[in-house]
């Protein structure tokens, strides 16, 4: 069912109500697409079959009834697993939560559900979010579609495997890090990490909740810019979340570049594998042909935000995971002798290792000692970065660089801790400075897809979305 | 106490705030239902929910601080005070660290024959923990109290006495109370108090290590664990021995205090700026809004009054039980030439004060005042108009005339009531004839007996005087 990765939001939504096929079919097309692929792609938590067909079946009728519905009405997708969903296991690839059910939506859910989308269930992730290949899932590794011997990045592994694979038409992931944009380009398809503020986080399980935002993975930039216009919007339960107006995406998404300007990012062209920064000049040349103006420009802190980053997201982490205490949900050491060991052994069993590296490093980066020297200068080199960034981009239309340092590897290839961060170096700086940045597929190295990444202004997705589609239409 | 030594004393005041919702999301904050009916996802800390500054909360805290003349931040921020505790569901208390909404304040309460002032170095708000009830069949979690607004009062430690605790923990309840920001119930933990104590010798500028003693939920047990913590300090330097800082709870069975846990091995709460809620920023405006809409403290209406109508301190203590008591009082007193005596009427039942709202208008009370000033209406005449005002709100002048309260002053009609009374009390006209005065009021008393108080006391005095020489 090759075709079924053609298939988009635009074009289904036409073909419901041109009658050319029911919701129950698109739903069965993606329940089956879903059986064949899940043996060797790993790339869903849950599946709720049956909710799905109800859903689905209700959208028919509504449909049929000749009610007027939102464009996502009966486009089957699916969440991933930090994001709650009422009454569906939601359990952030940790037994810590393996059978928490919330009780609650999440804003996003809540809206998709409004929108008559179609859930088919939660998707594998890093445990806790924290990971970038889909490896430290407690319930298994998610595999790249597009080889399956190969990783599909992370955190957002199966959102963006399932999507590539044809078993979701689109999907919810979260990044904190780069972990919505990364397996977008490692698996060949469209992720965009929105301004922060601008999905509510009500309902995500926090990470890091000041650079925690929901993000899309979609096959093309259009659905992304359908997507983003049915999820977005003002919260009063998210005090983060923002009261800027929701733009009209897909109007004008058409209009290509010409006039735009973009900063290549010089330090990308010299982190990126030999194959990467061909296609980034490529989409630099490509940019230029369509009409923008395309300069060098250096960011010559990237490298310091790594380390600023993890310093950040870990303190974070440490606060926001010690609720779990094997206590009131998820796995618990009921063999202790007291209370206490029963948290302490909870926690040590119940945690994978990168979670528990990741809390070790945040409690200690808060420690009176070492508050200054770690939290409060990371704090302040994210204060430079969005000054710097911002500074940049009230010239440039957008910054231009890749998504990945290089294209999928194999499992076995990045076993080492500070290895596997460093293939987040390119998606940090948007998620520091709180910036929306789109990672779209151009061009291919070794065979594997390319993702090139756009960061724009603070509530500049509309303009990314027109560049991203110029880059998209205009490749080979 | 020792007399060698010299007590300090800081305090730290944590006070519930009287908001309809709890601090962070929707929840009732009532106190005293059934456990665990009023918390949601987010007051029990479930994955994804968030929390949403309640803004009466930033209001009320910000009133404490400008009746206690601090300085307000127009800038501030939550912070993370991260702990686990099984009654603080998501192992943080989300507070304020480095900075709070008021700093350096003051409040000045009696001490001896004057006042003294104590500096407040520091208000911060912050977020309540849950309750864990020990029953036999192991511990229960309440966590309707989770989440509901406090505000911590830090003073410097310019106390020396359990004496003058007291005094500010008075002084401080009763300011709060009267502008409406808690309702202070020590019983239910809407205040309460942690002492840091610590003595030297007399004469000596440095202080000495210090005690912190926890959690004391009344005036009494404050000052009780002051006393004896301030003794127990003195015997052990007495006996050569050697004070640290320590945490210490208090035995309010044996009024005495014991250790909790040593200071230096206290744990670090690893502070962080609380990321799901953004900074606190105020305006000037609002801030000298809600300064506008504070009430003047009762101390100072008092000291007004009392100055101006010459009212016991126990009648304008009464009349100050509460801000719309007083503000009733001083409104209808504005409208009367007779203050004093609606003041003393009004202050008869304080119990009722305290728990009631005044039911009668201002120009009703007023016109009462007027009536029972003139001599119009005697007292129990008054007393008796009140109660009916109290239930149904009417012109009281119109009433006395229904009822028939007011004073009689007719002169044959007492003359009447005179001679009876003199004939049935036969032998109190003996007496006063044979030299004891006092006889005359006793029968003052029959008269005003007979008449349910209105006789006209001046006018019974006359004719019984008349008619006891001529008889």
């Amino acid at each position: 069912m090759r075709n079924g990765e053609k298939w988009t939001v635009q074009t289904l939504a036409r073909a419901l109500r041109g009658g050319k096929c029911s919701a129950r079919e698109l739903t069965l097309a993606c329940l089956k697409r879903i059986e064949a692929c899940e043996p060797e792609v790993h790339a869903f938590l849950t599946v709720t079959r049956e909710k799905a067909l109800t859903a689905a079946d209700r959208i028919d009728a509504r449909l049929a009834a000749g009610e007027e519905l939102p464009l996502l009405a009966g486009i089957p997708m699916a969440i991933k697993d930090n994001i709650c969903t009422k009454g569906v296991r939601t359990t952030c690839a940790s037994r810590m939560l393996e059978n928490f059910i919330p009780p609650y939506d999440a804003d996003a859910a809540e809206r998709l559900h409004q929108a008559g989308a179609v859930l088919l269930g939660k998707l594998n992730m890093d445990e806790f979010a924290m990971g970038s290949d889909t490896g430290t899932s407690a319930f298994g590794p998610t595999a790249n579609p597009l080889d399956v011997s190969r990783v599909p990045g992370g955190s957002s592994g199966g959102s963006a495997a399932a999507v590539a694979a044809g078993e979701a038409v689109f999907a919810l992931g979260s990044d904190t890090g780069g972990s919505v944009r990364q397996p977008a380009a490692l698996c060949g398809v469209v992720g965009l990490r929105p301004t922060y503020g601008r999905i509510s986080r009500y309902g995500l399980t926090g990470f890091a909740p000041s650079l925690d935002q929901i993000g899309l993975v979609t096959r093309d930039v259009p659905d992304c810019a359908a997507v983003l216009a049915a999820v977005a919007g003002f919260d009063p339960r998210d005090a983060t979340s923002s009261r800027v107006p929701v733009d009209d995406y897909l109007t004008g998404i058409g209009e290509g570049v010409r006039g735009m300007r973009a900063a290549l990012v010089r330090e990308s062209l010299e982190e990126s594998s030999p194959g990467v920064r061909r296609e980034l000049l490529r989409a630099a040349a490509r940019l230029e042909t369509l009409g923008a103006r395309v300069d060098e420009l250096s960011l010559p802190f990237l490298r310091d935000m790594l380390p600023a980053y993890h310093i950040l997201s870990s303190a974070e982490a440490s606060s926001n995971l010690a609720r779990f205490d094997g206590i009131r949900y998820g796995f618990s050491a009921t063999d202790a002798a007291d209370w206490q060991e029963r948290i302490r052994e909870s926690r040590s069993r119940g945690f994978g290792r990168e979670v528990k590296r990741r809390i070790l490093l945040g409690t200690f980066v808060l420690t009176k000692e070492q508050y200054g020297p770690c939290y409060e200068k990371a704090r302040r080199l994210k204060g430079k970065t969005l000054a710097s960034l911002r500074t940049a981009l009230s010239y440039y239309d957008f910054l231009l660089l890749p998504t990945s340092p290089e294209v999928a590897w194999k499992r076995e290839e990045k076993r080492d801790p500070v290895a596997m961060y460093r293939s987040d170096l390119f998606v940090v700086p948007a998620s520091i400075a709180g910036l929306p940045a789109l990672s779209v597929p151009f061009g291919m190295d070794q065979g594997l897809p390319v993702g090139m990444q756009l960061v724009g202004r603070a509530f500049g997705e509309k303009e990314l979305f027109r560049a991203a589609h110029a880059l998209e239409e205009g490749k080979a | 106490m020792n007399t060698r030594y010299e007590t300090v004393i800081g305090l730290e005041t944590h006070i519930e705030l009287k908001t309809e919702t709890k601090a962070f999301c929707s929840c009732s904050a009532v106190y005293g239902d059934e456990p665990n009916t009023h918390c949601c996802p987010v007051c029990t800390g479930m994955p994804g929910a968030l929390p949403v500054l309640n803004a009466k909360a930033v209001e009320l805290a910000v009133k404490a601080g400008l009746l206690l003349h601090c300085r307000v931040s127009l800038w501030s921020k939550m912070d993370r005070k991260n702990y686990y505790y099984p009654d603080l569901p998501k192992a943080y208390q989300i507070s304020q660290y480095d900075r709070p909404l008021c700093t350096g304040g003051w409040l000045d309460i009696p001490s001896g024959e004057g006042t003294k002032r104590i500096r407040i170095e520091r208000i911060h708000l912050e977020e309540d923990a849950g309750k864990l009830l020990h029953t036999e069949n192991g511990t229960l979690l309440d966590l309707n109290r989770c989440g509901v607004p406090l505000i911590e009062i830090v003073t410097m430690p310019d106390f020396r006495g359990p004496e003058e605790v007291t005094a500010y923990l008075r002084e401080l309840r009763e300011r709060i109370r009267f502008a409406g920001i808690s309702d202070c119930r020590m019983n239910e933990g809407s205040l309460r108090c942690d002492v840091n104590l610590s003595i030297r010798p007399v004469g000596e500028k440095h202080l000495g290590e210090r005690a912190e003693i926890k959690n004391l939920n009344s005036f009494q047990f404050a000052a009780k664990a002051i006393a004896y913590e301030a003794e127990r300090q003195a015997a052990v330097l007495d006996a050569g021995g050697v004070l640290f800082p320590e945490t210490r709870g208090f035995n309010e069975s044996t009024g005495t205090t014991f250790s909790m846990r040593r200071k230096e091995s206290q744990s670090d709460y690893h502070f962080f700026p609380e990321p799901d809620l953004p900074p606190i920023v105020l305006t000037q405006e609002t801030v000298e809004r809600w300064k506008s809409e504070l009430p003047e403290p009762p101390s100072s209406r008092r000291e007004r009054w009392q100055e101006r109508w010459s009212l016991a301190r126990e009648t304008a203590e009464a009349l100050t039980v509460s801000r719309e008591a007083a503000d009733s009082f001083e409104r209808a007193a504005g409208m009367t030439r007779y203050p004093k005596q609606l003041a003393v009427l009004l202050a008869a039942d304080p119990a009722r004060l305290e728990t009631e709202r005044i039911p009668v208008s201002d120009k009703h009370l007023a016109a009462l005042a007027d009536l029972l000033g003139s001599g119009a209406v005697g007292n129990a005449a008054a007393k008796e108009l009140l109660e009916r005002l109290w239930q149904e709100d009417a012109d009281p002048v119109e009433m006395a005339e229904r009822l028939g309260l007011g004073k009689i002053t007719d002169r044959a009609a007492l003359e009447e009531l005179a001679r009876e009374v003199i004939g049935s009390c036969a032998r109190m006209a003996q007496d006063y004839r044979a030299g004891k005065t006092a006889a005359l009021q006793a029968l003052i008393g029959q008269m005003m007996r007979r008449t349910q108080g209105r006789a006209d006391p001046e006018l019974s005095r006359e004719i019984l005087l008349n008619l006891l020489k001529s008889q």
